[in-house]
């Protein structure tokens, strides 16, 4: 059979230059589908003489799978190919820039604050506020601060123009000390607590803006000593800078604690050798702190005899600025964008 | 309190440098602010007498000195200063002085007379910030004397950072009591002896106000000398402490007062009539002071009078015309206590603050006056020349402060300072401090303070002397103990840190603004609210607390586009102040504020401006951390300063919780920022009411999900469209999503057309088809009734 070899082998050549699967398809039809040249074959068997109709069916069906094999195998790369080229296609550039929007951030002082927070917060604290438009009586009275009092001198204070019953003055809250009294006035000891927040001075100038923040730290318990201020204070520097830092504790004066201690911490930026930054002095000085007076106790109705305290009081600002460098106090209120993206 | 490392060292010397001196006064709460030098560095500087002074033959300001400097040979030295004269005696640079500033002085000549040197004046060798000429030295001054040994130069000044309880500190006697019991060594004062009077003159003194003054102490000093100098010992001493010397009278008042602490004052007696008259000041009186201030007196200072009026307002300044000048001859020397109540805050109501209140605020040692008065009688007779009469004291002991003994207990030191103190030491260390000390028992004393210290009454007090004396850093640091407790925790309160994270994470940069704003801006954007004003503002467009978070806002964008950031996404918590029926409320308030593009450009996005949908979106995702959107409404309102189109009031169940809008486009334009600022501000506290979950169970039946588009008037809501769309299709709703709006082409111009896709879903059953068109029955006709829709064909 001449033809089916023919046949046969125009199938095969049809099949290696099909360049793509629908090409290839055609091919299958005009050999092997219903009407194809090779199907047609075997409709000629009948023609032939009875005993050569078997040995020319089995070759036709050797050669319709032949060119069976060879379309599987064609379509085998054909479809291998067209998915690389589908690949190739779908390439992207991989670095360029992601959608959506990207996250703003945190205050620098507000950072400052949740990870001050976050510190006492380990150790029991609780998180205490107050009213920032104060009366005198919890500025300073109940902080035995009475009127005239030397130490309101160094409180520039901002008075408001409200009339109250009983023409108590009205003012704007310079320390967060307030917090301990409208703390204490609401909670029986023992207790810890910090109290964060706005305060206001009347003074403007390269070191001093007139509204910063401060956080208060304190505990009453029936055995708090200065030796325990000692151990608290270090324990939150050191983790506040994650380094280990010497404290120093100079002795101090405020009405509302006695005794009464200022603390310098070793320069967080040259480590005590001296720098800029502590005016050569090798220290920082960052808080006041003391054992709280009996006055203040009593003014709220504490035992002072049966319990002692301990109070602290940070300026927010300053921590921040040393822990990320910030140089210009006044540049924390002006919400530059440039500035506010540095804290993400 | 600046003072004279040398003064100190006359009367106690420990044997340490400057530096340890100053760390070790430091170290126990007499913080050392600063430490200068009292003069400049210069070196070859002597005393020089001039000998002959004659015309420059080349310049008409110029003069050809010989000047003496105690060799065989006197120097020519040409000389520019007007007060050179013959005999005076000048500070003289020789050729190779070195002066500060770096000047160096060569032999040279001056329109060609030869100069070997130069006279100096007080700023030339850095012991001024200005003189007048020549520095004149004494006639006695020997010639040739080195400048810096003849003034004794090699010293420092030492300035003190006091706080206020350590009055007892403000004088030389008390800094050298300060130091010796730091150093453990005795203070001495100099030789202070009593000054016998020569006449039997007194002055006559009453005291009405004892209770303001309990000791008055005077006495008359007749025929002064007022044309005699300050000797330079006392006038260098007062310089290197802060003050200028004036004339004999003053200065030695002014040398007593940083020698004891105690202030004092002289009066002309010639001006005085009567007598002296303590009493507090009657209304309508004032008094012209030494600064040449009227003041209008107020009844509760207190005043130095006499027949004829206030002469001086005690403790604080003198009047102008009972003073001493340099005509005095007769003079009535005041050395008083005065009571510090009656004096603390008056200097300030005045706009003063003197040497003199400074001190007597604090407290002066009530018994020092006659000291001090006998103290100052010789130094000044030993300048002045005159005769004392004898001192006249009227004396109220019964309202002089009294130091009550105080019982101090070992145990309690323990206690408080956390440090087992020797119980030897501490009687120790007090008796240095002055107190009078009785042993009650094993490790309880009885302590009276002295006279001079007004900041110790209560066991604490003394508490602190120990722990200041032994110094903090003796003192461990320890672990506070506690109980283990937990406190409550209430999860249905959201935190305000979990709110700021979430608009964080949606791109918000948070600021901080300041609390007071100016007047006009808080009226332009809380009209309707009266705002809180400040009596003492530091600037006017700082001087009423704020009633709205915006105006901070709206400048922080202004700043920002003024920077080049056109992109402003940021949110600010905090209090706004409001004052509602004469009641103070603290507002905790969150305001939010977008300007710009919703996102930087990109490559693949279309670029829009922010809009009130956006954060319309951020605010719902706040609320459904606060307990869900259910219940909330965002209904088209006006505000005053925001779009009247572009409005909403945001209520939770009725509640206002708060507004969105677009920034009135007139007072964008007033404000200088583009129109298009979208802003928002909320009540924290009802975005910090949450809810605590409660699971429902998940239907394990299939949902359904039917989609129409229906056509409605304009002005018919999206709230209105899908609450009737709620309403009718029942429980078995489980989501109602509205996804597209279309008007335009094809859509009836006063109609527009709404998409929304609704998910059914039954917990009991698979719904079936009759199920479902049921309720999409339900909901079309009751769209078609409520809200005239119809279904898009």
């Amino acid at each position: 059979m001449p033809e089916l070899k023919k046949l046969i082998s125009e199938a095969t050549q049809a099949v290696a230059d099909s360049n793509d699967l629908p090409a290839l398809d055609a091919v299958r039809v005009q050999y092997l589908g219903k009407k194809g040249s090779l199907t047609a074959q075997m409709k000629q068997l009948g023609k032939l003489p009875g005993d050569q109709r078997r040995e020319a069916g089995q070759k036709i069906n050797a050669g319709k799978d032949q060119v069976q094999e060879a379309i599987e195998q064609r379509k085998a790369i054909l479809e291998s190919a067209a998915l690389e080229a589908k690949l190739a296609d779908e390439v992207i550039d991989v670095s360029l820039p992601g959608r959506g929007t990207s996250s703003g951030g945190l205050h620098p002082v507000t950072r400052v604050l949740e990870r001050i927070e976050d510190l006492f917060s380990q150790m029991g604290f609780d998180v205490a506020s107050g009213r920032e438009i104060e009366d005198d009586y919890h500025n300073f009275e109940a902080l035995n601060i009475p009127a005239h009092h030397p130490a309101r001198a160094m409180h520039d204070t901002f008075y408001v123009d409200v009339e109250t019953e009983g023409d108590e003055k009205l003012l704007l809250r310079t320390h967060t000390s307030t917090v301990q009294i409208r703390y204490m006035e609401k909670n029986k000891p023992p207790f810890k607590a910090i109290a964060p927040g706005r305060v206001y001075r009347c003074d403007s100038d390269l070191t001093h803006t007139p509204m910063f923040h401060q956080f208060e730290g304190f505990i009453v318990d029936e055995n708090v000593s200065f030796a325990d201020l000692k151990g608290i204070l270090m324990d939150f520097m050191q983790k506040f800078f994650e380094k280990e830092l010497s404290l120093r504790y100079r002795p101090s004066y405020f009405p509302f604690t006695e005794p009464s201690a200022e603390v310098d911490i070793e320069c967080v930026n040259c480590g005590g050798e001296g720098c800029r930054i502590c005016s050569h002095t090798g220290w920082l000085e960052v808080l006041g702190c003391g054992m709280m007076h009996p006055k203040v106790l009593e003014s709220v109705g504490i035992d002072s005899e049966k319990y002692t305290g301990l109070a602290f009081g940070l300026g927010v600002e300053r921590l921040t600025m040393l822990r990320y460098g910030v140089t210009d106090l006044r540049q924390l209120f002006e919400n530059d964008l440039r500035l506010l993206q540095q804290f993400k | 309190m600046k003072f004279s490392e040398q003064w100190l060292r006359e009367w106690v010397s420990p044997d340490v440098s400057t530096e340890d001196l100053a760390h070790r006064l430091t170290m126990a709460g007499l913080e050392v602010d600063a430490i200068e030098n009292v003069a400049g560095e210069f070196s070859k500087v002597v005393v020089g007498e001039v000998l002959t002074v004659s015309k420059h033959p080349d310049a008409d300001k110029l003069k050809i000195c010989t000047v003496n400097i105690g060799e065989p040979d006197a120097l020519q030295i040409v000389c520019g200063a007007s007060n050179v004269i013959i005999g005076m005696r000048v500070p003289t640079a020789l050729v190779g002085a070195k002066l500060p500033g770096g000047l160096k002085i060569k032999k040279g000549k001056l329109r060609g007379e030869v100069s070997h040197g130069m006279l100096c004046s007080a700023v030339e060798l850095g012991l001024a910030e200005q003189a007048d000429g020549l520095m004149p030295l004494p006639v006695d001054a020997q010639p040739g004397t080195d400048m810096r040994d003849y003034l004794n130069l090699d010293d420092v000044s030492i300035e003190l950072g006091l706080t206020p309880n350590r009055g007892d500190c403000l004088g030389m006697v008390g800094l050298a009591r300060e130091t010796g019991v730091l150093f453990e060594l005795d203070a001495t004062a100099p030789d202070m002896p009593i000054v016998k009077s020569s006449t039997d003159e007194k002055f006559a003194v009453a005291v009405q106000a004892s209770e303001d003054c309990p000791r008055y102490v005077g006495r008359v000093i007749r025929n002064v000398d007022m044309k005699q100098e300050t000797p330079l010992w006392m006038q260098e001493r007062l310089r290197r402490s802060g003050l200028r010397a004036i004339n004999p009278v003053v200065d030695v008042t002014n040398y007593v007062l940083l020698e004891l602490g105690q202030p004092m004052h002289a009066f002309d007696i010639d001006k005085l009539h009567g007598g002296i008259w303590v009493r507090k000041a009657i209304r309508n009186e004032s008094l012209t002071l030494l600064d040449g201030n009227r003041v209008e007196l107020n009844p509760d200072t207190l005043i130095i009078a006499d027949v004829k009026g206030p002469l001086a307002i005690a403790g604080i300044m003198g009047g102008e015309s009972s003073g001493v000048t340099d005509e005095s001859t007769h003079l009535f020397l005041e050395s008083a206590f005065f009571a510090p109540l009656s004096i603390a805050g008056r200097a300030r109501r005045y706009g003063l603050h003197t040497d003199s209140s400074h001190r007597f605020e604090r407290g002066v040692d009530p018994e020092l006056q006659v000291r001090a008065i006998e103290r100052a009688t010789s130094l000044l007779l030993d300048i002045v020349g005159g005769e004392a009469g004898p001192v006249v004291e009227v004396v109220s002991e019964q309202h002089l402060p009294s130091r009550d003994a105080i019982t101090l207990r070992a145990a309690r030191i323990n206690r408080v300072l956390g440090l087992e103190v020797d119980s030897a030491s501490i009687p120790e260390i007090l008796i240095r401090l002055g107190m009078a000390i009785e042993e009650q028992g094993e490790g309880v004393w009885l302590v009276t303070p002295p006279s001079f210290r007004f900041d110790i009454t209560l066991e604490v007090d003394l508490i602190e002397e120990i722990g200041r004396i032994v110094g903090y850093d003796s003192i461990p640091a320890t672990a506070a103990q506690s109980q283990l407790s937990m406190s409550m925790v209430d999860e249905s309160h959201i935190p305000l840190r979990r709110i700021r994270q979430r608009l964080v994470d949606r791109g918000y940069q948070e600021a901080v603004t300041y609390s007071f704003i100016d007047p006009a801006l808080q009226k332009r954007f809380s009209p309707t609210q009266s705002a809180i004003a400040l009596t003492n503002p530091l600037a006017a467009d700082m001087s009423v607390m704020r009633t709205s978070l915006l105006p901070g806002l709206v400048e922080t964008v202004k700043y920002n586009l003024n920077r080049q950031q056109e992109r402003v996404q940021i949110f600010e918590c905090g209090v706004k102040y409001l004052l509602q029926d004469a009641e103070i409320n603290e507002e905790n308030t969150l305001s939010m504020m977008v300007s710009g593009n919703s996102i930087n450009q990109h490559w693949n996005v279309e670029k829009r401006p922010f809009d009130y949908y956006d954060m319309k979106a951020d605010i719902e995702s706040l609320l459904e951390m606060a307990g869900g959107v259910e219940g909330v409404e965002f209904t088209a309102a006006e505000h005053p300063v925001l779009h009247p189109g572009q409005t909403a009031q945001i209520t939770r169940n009725g509640e206002e919780i708060g507004w969105i809008g677009a920034l009135h486009p007139a007072l964008a334009g007033e404000m200088g920022v583009p129109s298009g600022v979208i802003c928002c501000e909320l009540r924290l506290d009802a975005l910090q009411k949450g809810l605590i979950p409660q699971f429902e169970a998940i239907s394990k039946y299939p949902s359904i999900r039917r989609d129409i588009a229906i056509i409605v008037d304009v002005a018919i809501t999206a709230h209105q469209v899908c609450a009737c769309i709620k309403n009718a299709a029942g429980d078995y709703l489980q989501n109602l999503e509205l996804f597209d709006v279309y008007s335009g082409k094809g859509v009836d111009s006063e109609r527009k057309s709404l998409a929304l896709g609704l998910t059914l879903q039954a917990s009991s059953r698979t719904l079936t088809e009759e199920d479902v068109e049921q309720v999409m029955d339900n909901v079309l006709t009751a769209l078609n009734k409520e809200c005239s829709a119809n279904l898009r064909d």
